[in-house]
């Protein structure tokens, strides 16, 4: 989970271009100031390349936190 | 940069484009436009690549984003905040999302007719309210296929079936596009089919974020639209550099003997070959200027060209260099020899390594990743390097205009004295006010000139109808032909008219494939003679130094005028008093 969380914090730090994130398990949108529901296509977009795995619509839209994100993550990878 | 060019790593653009933003930024002499994007769905990260694309291109981008699917309303209602972005570009972004009535099996011919051109007369409202109100160049997405087909095959060939509809839709949205100026059609239709139109329509996306197409597929989109909008702006590349060995044939002319290289129908890698010889004949038959930069014997080369079954031959390069110098050597040289900026080529080689040095010794060169041959045409072609946009009947002579250059260069040769050279090509001009038929070549041509311009300035063809239209300019063309051939128009001054008397020289152009021909005096005495017409008593010049146009940094001193000001920029503003101005040009003979 520790690699998980590492690499989803790179992806971050790339589509935000901000080297300064650290992401946790409470990360929510309201923490990252260009993180809007524009910008969160590009990060899920990110996040699947980089896992090579795929979220389903309905993931996508009950997603809370970067901790959700994680476990879907880890449940699904490939990479 | 590299990683805007064709194939492209998508998910890479769509991560990392804030940072290419950021760099890309920092590059000098960027032109700044004002894109209005009009969307019938969302359009925001189409917008981010768009903007990528065109810095890429040397293009700064403002944007004005409709509202969500708010792209009718903004044509045809108006919109203050619109008017005041004043568009110079207006691209509007619909798909088969935005058609909202389908025939069904119910329906009789007259009735699907009917609804066909109901759905055609509201985007034909949409563009002739745009073109009343704005001066833009509108760009008009045409309609993809739909992802379904209720009618199996008979959705294409009958009249109920979607894809049969569309199709039509299309060719009216064709048939506008040819016979209205200022207008293209941006061909999704191309792009999701190349793309893959099932990837393409991922449903995902458009019940998630209204998204019209998936988001790993608008690089392509975004890269489609800067091709048109750079065309637009003069951003084309010019010319093909074009190696032999392994590129134009398969195999060594050098070791392995002409008889032994692959090219032609015999063998599958001789045809490959071949086709791209073809390819690049189509290329040269739209005014791209052939050339040869390959590590050769000279002769060794010219034998290669010479094999029967090879469709490109000698007379259809205008410059060849077959030597062992460094190929960016040889490249400075063709850029030289040929007058153009070594920017608009397109450097084509199957090493890498001579890719590479190229690449890095010649800044903004293309020097495409072309793969192995069975690719060459794909990857040449889908970089849009010669986007064709306004094509003026001048292109299509391009090769033969170079060709009679090279044939003047050796005439003046056999001259001691210039100016008899120059009396010995007869040269015969025609100088006078615009006329209509060459407004479309003047504003290609001031986007186009980057030498010989002493301001920079970009007329699209509206600002140049404009100018046209207007009493406050002096606006003066320049054709000119002697006994090798006519050039065509060449040159162009606009002059604006301030406080009655005084006339300040906002564009004076020239093609570099007419230097040194005393042109430009003879067209400074048809301005003098103009403004005397109209009793203007001073005459303001003005040169804005870009990296480009340094051969002209002086034009004012030749011409007679006197500096009044220089900035630290380098910038300079001259004036001359007309009424002390003598004729300067004996060599040309002047129509009007």
């Amino acid at each position: 989970m520790e690699e998980i969380y590492e690499r989803l914090n790179h992806v971050f730090q790339d589509v935000f271009d901000d080297e300064n994130i650290k992401v946790n398990e409470n990360t929510t949108a309201d923490d990252i100031e260009d993180w809007d529901s524009l910008e969160h296509i590009n990060l899920v977009v990110a996040v699947e390349q980089e896992f090579g795995m795929k979220f389903n619509m309905s993931e996508v839209t009950t997603m809370k936190n970067v901790g959700d994100m994680a476990k879907i993550v880890q449940e699904r990878k490939t990479k | 940069m590299k990683e805007l060019e064709y194939p492209f790593d998508t998910e890479y653009l769509l991560k990392n484009k804030k940072k290419m933003k950021r760099q890309l930024l920092e590059n000098p002499n960027l032109l700044e436009k004002n894109i209005a994007i009009l969307g019938g769905s969302t359009t925001s990260e189409i917008k981010n690549m768009l903007e990528i694309f065109l810095l890429n291109y040397g293009i700064k981008p403002n944007f004005y984003e409709s509202e969500y699917n708010k792209y009718y309303e903004d044509a045809i209602f108006g919109n203050e905040q619109l008017d005041e972005f004043n568009p110079d570009i207006i691209y509007i972004h619909t798909t088969n999302r935005n058609i909202t009535d389908y025939p069904t099996l119910y329906d009789d011919e007259k009735t699907i007719d009917e609804m066909l051109n109901n759905e055609y007369n509201k985007y034909k409202k949409i563009w002739e309210a745009l073109k009343n109100k704005y001066k833009a160049t509108i760009i008009q997405n045409n309609f993809e296929y739909p992802f379904y087909r209720l009618l199996g095959n008979k959705d294409a060939s009958d009249i109920h079936g979607k894809i049969n509809y569309i199709t039509k839709l299309n060719q009216l949205f064709y048939d506008y596009a040819n016979s209205t100026t200022n207008f293209f059609i941006n061909d999704i239709n191309y792009v999701s089919a190349c793309y893959g139109l099932d990837k393409w329509s991922n449903q995902f996306y458009w019940h998630m974020y209204k998204y019209a197409l998936e988001v790993p597929a608008i690089p392509y989109l975004s890269f489609n639209i800067a091709a048109i909008i750079k065309s637009i702006y003069g951003k084309n590349k010019k010319a093909l550099v074009l190696d032999l060995d392994n590129t134009l044939w398969g195999g060594v002319v050098g070791d392995d003997g002409v008889e032994n290289l692959d090219i032609g129908p015999e063998v599958p890698q001789g045809q490959v070959y071949f086709e791209f010889q073809k390819y690049l004949k189509e290329q040269k038959s739209l005014g791209i200027i052939l050339n040869i930069n390959s590590k050769n014997e000279y002769e060794n080369a010219i034998a290669g060209l010479e094999h029967p079954a090879g469709l490109l031959k000698k007379d259809d390069f205008i410059i060849i260099k077959a030597n062992w110098n460094p190929k960016n050597l040889n490249i400075k040289d063709i850029a030289e020899e040929l007058n153009l900026g070594a920017d608009s080529f397109v450097f084509v080689d199957d090493n890498p390594a001579e890719r590479k040095v190229v690449y890095d010794y010649t800044p903004g060169i293309a020097t495409p990743e072309i793969d192995v041959p069975e690719n060459y045409i794909r990857i040449i072609d889908k970089n849009n390097y010669f986007e064709m946009t306004n094509f003026s009947k001048e292109d299509l002579k391009k090769s033969e205009l170079y060709k009679d250059n090279a044939k003047r260069s050796q005439m003046m040769a056999t001259f001691d004295n210039y100016d008899d050279y120059l009396k010995s090509l007869k040269m015969k001009a025609e100088i006078t006010s615009f006329k209509p038929i060459y407004l479309e070549r003047i504003s290609q041509l001031s986007n186009k000139s980057n030498q010989f311009n002493l301001t920079t300035k970009r007329y699209s063809l509206s600002d140049i109808e404009e100018v046209y239209n207007s009493d406050n300019y002096i606006k003066i063309y320049g054709k000119l032909e002697d006994i090798f051939g006519d050039n065509g128009v060449i040159s162009v001054v606009i002059g604006n008219i301030k406080n009655k008397d005084e006339l300040h020289i906002d564009l004076w152009i020239m093609s570099c494939r007419v230097l040194k021909r005393n042109m430009e005096f003879a067209m400074m005495d048809e301005l003098v003679n103009q403004t005397k017409e109209r009793n203007i008593k001073t005459i303001y010049g003005y040169y804005y130094p870009t990296f480009k146009n340094k051969m002209v940094k002086d034009f004012y001193d030749l011409q007679g005028f006197t500096l009044v000001n220089e900035d630290e920029d380098g910038n300079k503003t001259y004036k001359l008093d007309v009424l002390s101005y003598k004729n300067k040009n004996n060599v040309i003979e002047v129509s009007k």
